[in-house]
């Protein structure tokens, strides 16, 4: 069962004190950044290119072609920006790969920042979570005083500074745009595109900005070559990838595993559903990613194939709820997290997801009227595909993927309220959650 | 010079009608050119592309490539492209859903107060609920709310439930005027309008953000609760507060002026203005307007019939013969200014006239009739020219305070274009920091050897042809420097403009108020230009003596060499020397005045005659590039008074003579006919800079400019306005404070011969040494307190131990 996992990120997670830089060297860390320095940073981008890594932040874009749209001949500054604003619901990699190996990302950030001739690159992180910067400050550090990140690195005249940056916890930062506001000292919100980060970015500079996981890649593609990482995954998604799994299974954690793995064989090696509870709903990769049912147990978790099921890989976050929870409720819980999070710029987002949360509310304590869910999906057209950044796609997908599977339990939202159809105690996975909720 | 053109057009098709606009042009301007108008909050032409309100979505079934966008769009962000095919609400029912929908979730939130919020009338958000919005809401929860007002300044206040967050206004103020002292803060639905409030939005063109709010949720103190928009009638007029020239819509009701807002004239002020110009129409408020003819009897002014003052008028002027000196300020409009011209030629027969109420000189008054006066309008010295030239240099001209439009279009140009400019100060003030300018820095009173050495090119800044030189009025108070602008273009091909600071100013030069100059800048010197003013007056002939100027025809009246004197719209405590000015007119035999408001010239006139307020007539105003600038009738009681040009017409009629019109319609149609001067033209002055040592005084020079909400006597009854004045200090640099032992807040005293001004203290960096600056007239009218003008030698110590 096991051998479906490909630990390569998580291989030393279980060492002794991971993150310390002796520990992480010990395995071999830090030999593909001499390989990669021994490279031409071309070489090292048609490396990445060539072994087809995808970001692995939620939108699957090539990141080898990411760093090509860098023009070289800008004479700004090129920067590579670390986007570890990790705050989705669900979406749990990033903390834990940081937390437990810091040194993998740093690794990867100066091999990165190195193939697009960046002398500056940023790890911009989420604010809330000090262990984990406090983790990668001292890694940054430790990699100063070796000698990989500062003025000519190994000897090669390759110079880097690397800024790992606290956000301020903003769940919109993690929006490219925004992040780099933020990054700038500005307000987190996005900004119009064109002009593209790639060519106007941080400080009006070429940009490069990446998913932890993403530059964490980075590392093994250039060790073992981008034979060995695209041998791994389906036909267009390749490589290994960290699957999250959360919520009500024997055994939650993280599973590195090819792209392509299947929720049935995830579910295998967690230990299924709970004990004595059966699958209800999920999510591919985050709350922001339309949930599947048991229909889709055998479904390949790549890009197509869940692009296929009207759904997205998103950040592989799979949320699993069994058949005691209330989805009306489950909803609602995402919604009210969108309404905080919106940050306010543009209508749809702002407005909507504060309307939506009351429309939600009322289905929940059964106070729905007829044509309430009409509603609630109209409100969903209105809201989605119209707002100024994705933020407001997400919250609509989380509501109206609800609604097509489980029309019924809404409909229940008319006259009976959820706690009474879902006992909430009943869903809690632990004792604490059931003081304080509903009668 | 040519007028740019854009020759690079795109064609696209907008709901099925091709289009072709300029390259980089938005979809949302490209479909009004077709007359599709598509519902907007954010979008505003002359603000950077927002985005946020999401209110202009279209259809864009190909980007022009073969492929589509396979969402709406905002037609406010997005560029045309070749090929492009848009479908907006008019023929995409996705695009028209998409805006519905929209309009829906920006009224959920909003307190749909309409019949008692000011904008309710005339809100595009009103408008465009009924043009894109449904008949009932569908939202049946809890509104936002939020305590309110806030008051952001003194004037302009935030109902933050009504706003619709399109951040005009933050933009405005960040982009526009560059005071961002407001800014959106919070997310979500509690994102607002914010401001930090120990700094509030105290921008001399705050008032413009009341004018772009889409909502009702920016007001101004002045004009909250004042009418409905429904019930004001609308004027086009210009304003008189400086010579920027701005057009303005006046809405007034019952015969009173509610509000003003800036016109929209792309050429001059675009669709701006600035808060003096927006906010300062009270000033006839108060009780002090003069409403009846007075005609002094013994120590009194009694009022009297308009028989009675314009017979003692007369009598005292037909007594004085042509002795007589007339004073005309800055309120005047070219026709007024033309009018009292006229009426000292031919009624009186003098060149006596000066229209200079501030200090002034005979290397002025040669330059003015050489390089200003008849002149047309020269695209090479125009708004536009501003946004094109590559260098924009400021002799002795503050453009934020002096001339606030021209401020706005050199930072349009330094924002947009890269303009460079350069100014000569003694230190950068808030406004040429805000242009990113580079300090000449310059000893008041030294303009002359610095502009020299920017001939000489030492690798500084250097002027060129394409270099525009912008100088302002207070070069009359500097010897040599008019002359030295002059040389500077001459030798480098650089343009120049004088800038003044009162609307009427450049009027009045075209209208001969000057000692020297006859209409159309012709020289009283010139017989040739006498006859042909003469014949066109058909008068036998003009005097041919020179006139005395503003400051000699006061000593002149007051040794009695002058045996009367004219006087309308001078306040004296802008003169070079008030208290001289006051005994001149308290020992001058005969003085008559047309004013508007007592001054202190109708308390000293043997005759007062009241005349109209500028919004009780039409006119013209001349701006500093010359372009007209017409003013509307706005509203006039029948119980107004007479226009000046009236009033003259009757009093030379009474004279036996006549003054040739009775109406500004009739006095324009005088002027043009006379035309503008083609004889020999006038030679540039030549006047070297002064190699005088300065007068003794003090250790210090003194430079001061008044800044631009002061106690100008147009500001009069505005007192949210004045609350946002800037605090009046004195500014010294961090040396001459340390020289004194204080730091910024200490209580300082400037003092020169007459007095001092006690203020407190702000230490400039990257100020010369030695130099105090204080402003103009804020609390005290600095040449009447100190006795002293820019340039002179003061003194500086600090009071109460410093301690403000």
């Amino acid at each position: 069962m096991t051998d479906l996992l490909t630990p390569v990120l998580s291989a030393n997670w279980a060492d002794e004190r991971s993150w310390k830089l002796t520990n992480y060297e010990r395995r071999g860390g830090y030999s593909a950044l001499r390989t990669a320095l021994s490279m031409t940073p071309t070489e090292v981008m048609t490396t990445v290119k060539d072994s087809n890594l995808r970001g692995r932040g939620g939108a699957g874009f090539p990141t080898g072609m990411k760093w090509s749209f860098v023009p070289q001949d800008n004479p700004n500054p090129k920067y590579l920006v670390v986007n570890g604003d990790e705050s989705e619901p669900g979406t749990c990699k990033d903390m834990p790969l940081m937390l437990a190996s810091p040194h993998t990302l740093v690794e990867g950030v100066i091999i990165s920042s190195y193939a697009i001739n960046a002398h500056h690159a940023f790890i911009y992180i989420r604010g809330e979570v000090l262990h984990v910067i406090r983790r990668v400050q001292q890694a940054v550090r430790e990699a100063y005083s070796a000698g990989y990140i500062g003025t000519n690195i190994l000897g090669t005249g390759y110079d880097l500074e690397v800024i790992v940056h606290a956000g301020a916890g903003a769940y919109i930062c993690g929006e490219e745009t925004a992040l780099l506001d933020s990054l700038e000292g500005r307000r987190g919100q996005p900004r119009l595109r064109p002009p593209f980060p790639a060519v106007a970015g941080l400080y009006a500079s070429p940009t490069v900005i990446n998913n932890v996981e993403s530059i964490a890649s980075v590392p093994s593609i250039i060790a073992n070559g981008k034979e060995w990482f695209s041998s791994m995954g389906t036909e267009k998604s390749k490589g290994f990838t960290l699957y999250s799994l959360s919520g009500h299974v024997a055994r939650p954690g993280q599973f590195e595993a090819p792209m392509g793995i299947t929720m049935r064989q995830l579910l295998e090696l967690s230990g299924g559903i709970r004990e004595g509870h059966q699958l209800k709903f999920f999510t591919p990769g985050g709350s922001s990613t339309p949930i599947l049912t048991p229909d889709h147990l055998d479904v390949p978790l790549d890009y197509e194939g869940m692009a296929g099921a009207g759904t997205m890989l998103g950040t592989k976050a799979l949320q699993c709820f069994d058949e005691t929870t209330s989805v009306v409720r489950t909803t609602l819980r995402w919604v009210e997290f969108y309404k905080h999070e919106s940050c306010g710029k543009c209508t749809p987002c702002r407005e909507g997801n504060w309307w939506l949360v009351q429309l939600l509310s009322k289905l929940e304590a059964g106070k729905g009227e007829e044509g309430d869910i009409e509603k609630l999906l109209d409100l969903c057209d209105n809201i989605g595909g119209k707002s100024f950044c994705a933020l407001a796609d997400g919250a609509v997908a989380c509501v109206t993927s609800a609604v097509k599977h489980f029309r019924s339990e809404f409909e229940q939202g008319y006259h009976t309220p959820a706690w009474e159809l879902f006992p909430y105690s009943r869903s809690a996975l632990f004792t604490s959650e059931t003081a304080g909720a509903h009668a | 010079m040519s007028v740019e053109t854009t020759t690079d057009l795109v064609t696209l098709t907008i709901d099925g009608v091709q289009v072709s606009v300029p390259k980089g042009t938005l979809i949302i301007r490209a479909a009004e050119r077709i007359g599709v108008a598509i519902p907007r909050f954010c979008d505003h032409p002359l603000l950077d592309p927002q985005g946020a309100c999401r209110q202009c979505m279209v259809e864009i079934p190909d980007a022009g490539n073969g492929r589509g966008f396979p969402k709406p769009q905002a037609s406010c962000t997005v560029e045309v492209a070749q090929g492009m095919k848009v479908n907006t609400q008019l023929s995409s029912a996705v695009a028209e859903k998409a805006q519905r929908g929209i309009l829906e979730l920006l009224l959920i939130n909003h307190p749909l107060d309409c019949p008692i919020c000011d904008k309710g009338g005339e809100c595009p958000l009103q408008n465009q609920a009924m043009s894109t919005g449904r008949g009932e809401s569908r939202y049946e929860g809890v509104k936002r709310t939020f305590p309110k007002p806030v008051a952001i300044s003194a004037q302009i206040l935030l109902d933050r439930e009504r706003c619709v967050l399109c951040a005009r206004c933050t933009r405005f103020s960040e982009q526009i005027s560059g005071d961002p002292f407001i800014a959106l803060v919070e997310r979500g639905a509690l994102q607002q309008v914010g401001f930090y409030e120990d700094h509030p939005y105290d921008s001399y063109f705050s008032g413009n953000v009341t004018q772009i709010c889409p909502v009702g949720a920016l007001t101004s103190a002045a004009y909250r609760f004042q009418a409905r928009p429904f019930d004001l009638v609308s004027t086009t007029t210009a304003c008189e507060h400086c010579a920027s020239g701005c057009e303005l819509r006046t809405d007034h009701r019952h015969y009173q002026v509610k509000r003003r807002l800036a016109g929209n004239a792309p050429e001059v002020n675009e669709e701006w203005n600035c808060d003096k110009g927006r906010f300062g129409f009270r000033y006839s408020r108060g009780d002090d307007r003069v409403t009846t003819p007075l005609v002094r009897r013994g120590d009194l002014l009694e009022p009297a019939s308009w028989h009675e003052a314009i017979d003692a008028a007369v009598t005292g002027l037909k007594a004085a013969g042509s002795s007589v000196g007339v004073l005309t300020g800055g309120r005047l409009t070219l026709e007024t200014a033309y009018a009292y011209s006229r009426f000292a030629r031919a009624v009186l027969g003098t060149n006596h006239i000066d229209f200079r109420s501030r200090p002034h000189s005979a290397e002025e008054a040669d330059f003015l009739a050489a390089s200003v006066a008849g002149k047309p309008l020269d695209p090479s010295v125009t708004y536009e020219a501003i946004e094109r030239a590559r260098q924009v240099l400021l002799v002795s001209f503050e453009p934020e305070d002096e001339s606030p439009i021209v401020f706005l279009r050199l930072r349009k140009a330094v924002r947009k274009r890269k303009l460079q400019v350069a100014t000569l100060a003694p230190f950068l003030s808030r406004g040429s920091g805000k242009l990113g300018a580079r300090l000449v820095p310059t000893l008041p009173g030294h303009e002359v050897q610095v502009l020299d050495d920017l001939v000489s090119a030492d690798g500084g800044f250097t002027v060129d042809a394409d270099t525009l030189i912008l100088v302002g009025e207070r070069a009359a108070g500097s010897q040599g420097c008019l002359t030295a602008v002059t040389k500077l273009a001459a030798a480098t091909g650089a343009k120049f403009a004088w800038v003044p600071r009162r609307a009427g100013d450049v009027g009045a030069v075209d209208a001969g108020c000057l000692p020297n100059l006859l209409p159309g800048g012709r020289p009283v010197s010139d017989a040739a230009a006498r006859v042909d003013v003469a014949s066109a007056w058909g008068v036998d002939h003009l005097p041919a003596e020179p006139g005395l100027d503003g400051d000699a025809i006061l000593d002149a009246a007051a040794s009695g060499t002058l045996q009367a004197l004219v006087v309308a719209g001078v306040e004296l405590g802008d003169l070079r020397d008030p208290r001289g000015a006051r005994s001149a007119l308290e020992s001058a035999s005969f003085v008559v005045s047309l004013e508007q408001r007592v001054s202190d010239v109708t308390a000293r006139a043997d005759v007062v005659l009241p005349v109209a307020l500028l919004e009780e007539q039409a006119g013209t105003f001349l701006n500093w590039e010359h372009r007209p600038r017409p003013v509307g009738l706005v509203n006039r009681q029948n119980k107004a008074p007479m226009t000046d040009i009236r009033v003259l017409a009757a009093l030379a009629d009474a004279m036996g003579t006549d003054l040739g019109f009775r109406t500004p319609t009739q006095a324009m149609v005088s002027f043009t006919e006379l035309g503008a001067w083609d004889g020999s033209p006038v030679a540039l002055p030549g006047v070297a800079a002064s190699h005088d040592a300065p007068k003794p005084g003090g250790p210090f020079t003194l430079a001061t400019w008044r800044v631009l909400l002061d106690d100008a006597r147009g500001l009069d009854n505005e007192p949210d306005l004045a609350r946002t004045a800037p605090v009046a200090v004195i500014k010294v640099s961090p040396a001459t404070a340390a020289a004194l032992g204080v730091g910024d807040g200490a209580m300082v005293a400037v003092s020169g011969p007459a007095g001092s001004i006690e203020r407190p203290l702000a230490v400039v960096d990257g100020m010369l040494d030695n130099v105090v600056w204080v402003p103009g007239n804020s609390g005290a009218k600095v040449q009447e307190a100190l006795g002293a003008l820019a340039g002179d030698q003061v003194s500086l110590d600090v009071r109460n131990g410093g301690v403000a």
